[in-house]
């Protein structure tokens, strides 16, 4: 039962300057209901007039306890709860979960299932930029861009619901490839998608990045230098727009990265603006992957033929007695992993995106962690908000493309 | 292993006596509480980990000796290498000290295990809870912590459990 406490004057001393003691500074509570914290984030900030002297970052309103809960659960059922952290970026979670749990029991995935997984991720990587560009220009009072971005995103929305039956926690990715193959309509629908899109990305371009309304908003923002990004561990497109070129995806390519051809993005002013033209980059770059995916699309099975891990075929249940028992196995009990951890990152689109994957030899993991990136990024907020005005740090959280899923587990 | 990682490996055994394991590719180096910040200062200024990925820990309950790990991953991006460093840790008054000094990045990852494990880090500039709310009672990842469930509210029975549930009411 909680009980309310006299609060310890003393414990929070430490996290605003003297001068507010004095009532030279206001303190002022931001959130954690406010449009502009992107979820339920709460700052508490230490102003002189209009200037950000302090912020101290309050999370945990969203945590839901996915990481003990997936302790209580087998690997194939823990999965599920996976989409549900980052509500960004369902595939890729499931993806970094699937390739944890490939790698602890040593499980290969077919080649087609690896492409398409590859087109899957990507595609959720440009949905979740939308996201990001329409709430950015919206924090920066450009309305129409929110509406074209969820346009588009209602389209891959359609692409994901056609694969999956299911618009955001899709669950589609599953430990040794994919859940089902996917439908004949999805290579139109993702070339359609491909089509209209860059020209989209021009319109979006056209409102924003040489507005010069948006321009005096973002120029000279939110500072960040890369040596400062690494040591805060920011990764992602925010360490990139700091002039640092890391991306998992090239420097330790997973599923087949490495057959495809695209660039990463780099700027070196480390400012929100051009955090801004990192992502437009990325969009293109997305582009690029998908379209060469499709392209050399191998045919093929999508799940391992390893049954002791993956469910087998419908069809072979009813012919296969042991097709039926393993079925019946992993249904139940589950399978179990070996003793031993790992740690396996994706380059999701916040940046890298670790699952620690610890088994016990049993059907249920014993130790998972998130390694989310949105933690990492919010974690430095308070270190390049300092001597900005209030307006600013609405730019500066929006540029940091944090969901509050993802950071609160 | 990875050939990169060989003289790094090699550098804490001689340096530390470190004991290490092999699993999947990837390599975990057993280390002391004393030891850990030497270590991550040598990993970070000579051979170029800039990047504390993450901190996390395991807890290992009803063993008591060593009742936790405490577990660094850190990411070479000059060398595309990775790491992990494990720091075995006693049940009773689990202490590690902290290693905000050598990464920032450690801070917000420290009050997180301290939140979830109950593992305190000598040292720490700001030693309060990071997820759960303030006065909470317990550590809910430790393997002794009830995963706990929620009664399910019927007609018949909502007040009655509605008065024993823990939110606040007005």
């Amino acid at each position: 039962m909680t009980q309310i406490e006299e609060v310890n004057y003393e414990q929070y001393k430490h996290l605003v300057s003297e001068r507010a003691f004095t009532g030279e500074t206001m303190l002022l509570n931001m959130g954690p209901q406010h449009p502009s914290t992107h979820g339920v984030l709460r700052l508490l900030l230490e102003l002189d007039g209009e200037v950000i002297v302090n912020a101290v970052p309050d999370i945990g309103f969203l945590h839901t306890g996915v990481e003990k809960n997936m302790e209580a659960k087998t690997y194939l059922k823990a999965e599920v709860m996976s989409d549900r952290l980052d509500y960004m970026n369902n595939l890729g979670n499931n993806l970094a979960y699937c390739m944890a749990v490939e790698k602890l029991v040593d499980l290969d995935v077919p080649p087609r299932a690896q492409a398409l997984r590859v087109i899957l991720v990507e595609l959720q990587r440009i949905a979740s930029h939308l996201v990001w560009i329409g709430t950015f220009g919206l924090d920066l009072a450009a309305m129409s861009v929110f509406l074209y971005a969820f346009r588009e995103r209602e389209q891959l929305l359609d692409i994901f619901e056609l694969c999956s039956g299911q618009r955001m926690m899709t669950t589609f990715i599953r430990p040794g490839g994919l859940w089902r193959d996917v439908p004949v309509e999805f290579e139109t629908a993702v070339r359609n998608f491909l089509k209209i899109f860059p020209k989209r990305v021009d319109e979006y371009e056209a409102l924003l990045t040489k507005n010069p309304l948006f321009l005096d908003r973002l120029l000279g923002i939110g500072k960040l230098d890369a040596a400062t990004a690494l040591q805060y561990g920011v990764t992602g497109p925010m360490l990139r727009a700091s002039g640092v070129k890391w991306d998992l995806r090239k420097a330790r390519p997973y599923m087949g990265y490495e057959q495809y051809d695209f660039d990463i993005p780099v700027r070196t002013e480390g400012d929100v603006y051009a955090r801004y033209l990192v992502r437009v980059q990325e969009f293109r770059e997305s582009m690029k992957i998908i379209e060469q995916a499709l392209n050399k699309l191998p045919m093929g099975p999508v799940r391992s033929a390893n049954y002791k891990f993956v469910p087998p075929p419908r069809s072979e249940i009813g012919v296969s007695m042991e097709a039926l028992i393993h079925h019946f196995k992993l249904w139940t009990e589950g399978f179990s992993a070996p003793k031993g951890s790992v740690y396996s990152a994706v380059e999701s689109p916040r940046g890298e995106l670790g699952v620690y994957l610890e088994g016990d030899g049993g059907p249920k993991p014993h130790r998972v962690h998130w390694r989310t990136p949105s933690f990492s990024n919010l974690s430095v907020v308070p270190k390049i908000v300092k001597g900005h005005l209030v307006a600013d740090l609405v730019a500066i959280l929006a540029s940091t493309d944090i969901v509050l899923g993802d950071i609160d587990r | 292993m990875d050939q990169k990682l060989e003289p790094i490996v090699k550098a804490l055994q001689e340096q530390f006596g470190a004991t290490y394991e092999e699993f999947r590719g990837e390599v975990h180096v057993f280390l002391t509480a004393e030891q850990i910040i030497e270590a991550l200062t040598l990993l970070r200024d000579k051979f170029d980990f800039e990047l504390l990925s993450t901190m996390t820990a395991s807890d290992y309950y009803p063993q008591r000796s060593p009742r936790f790990h405490v577990i660094y991953q850190l990411s070479s991006l000059a060398k595309n290498v990775t790491v992990q460093l494990r720091v075995p840790v006693d049940g009773d008054q689990p202490k590690v000290p902290t290693a905000t000094r050598v990464y920032e990045a450690a801070n917000w990852r420290e009050r997180e295990i301290f939140d979830m494990f109950g593992i305190e880090f000598e040292g720490h500039p700001d030693p309060r809870r990071i997820l759960m709310p303030e006065g909470t009672e317990g550590h809910p990842l430790r393997k002794d912590f009830p995963l706990g469930y929620e009664e399910p509210q019927f007609t018949f029975n909502f007040e009655e459990i509605d008065l024993r549930k823990p939110y606040a009411k007005e």
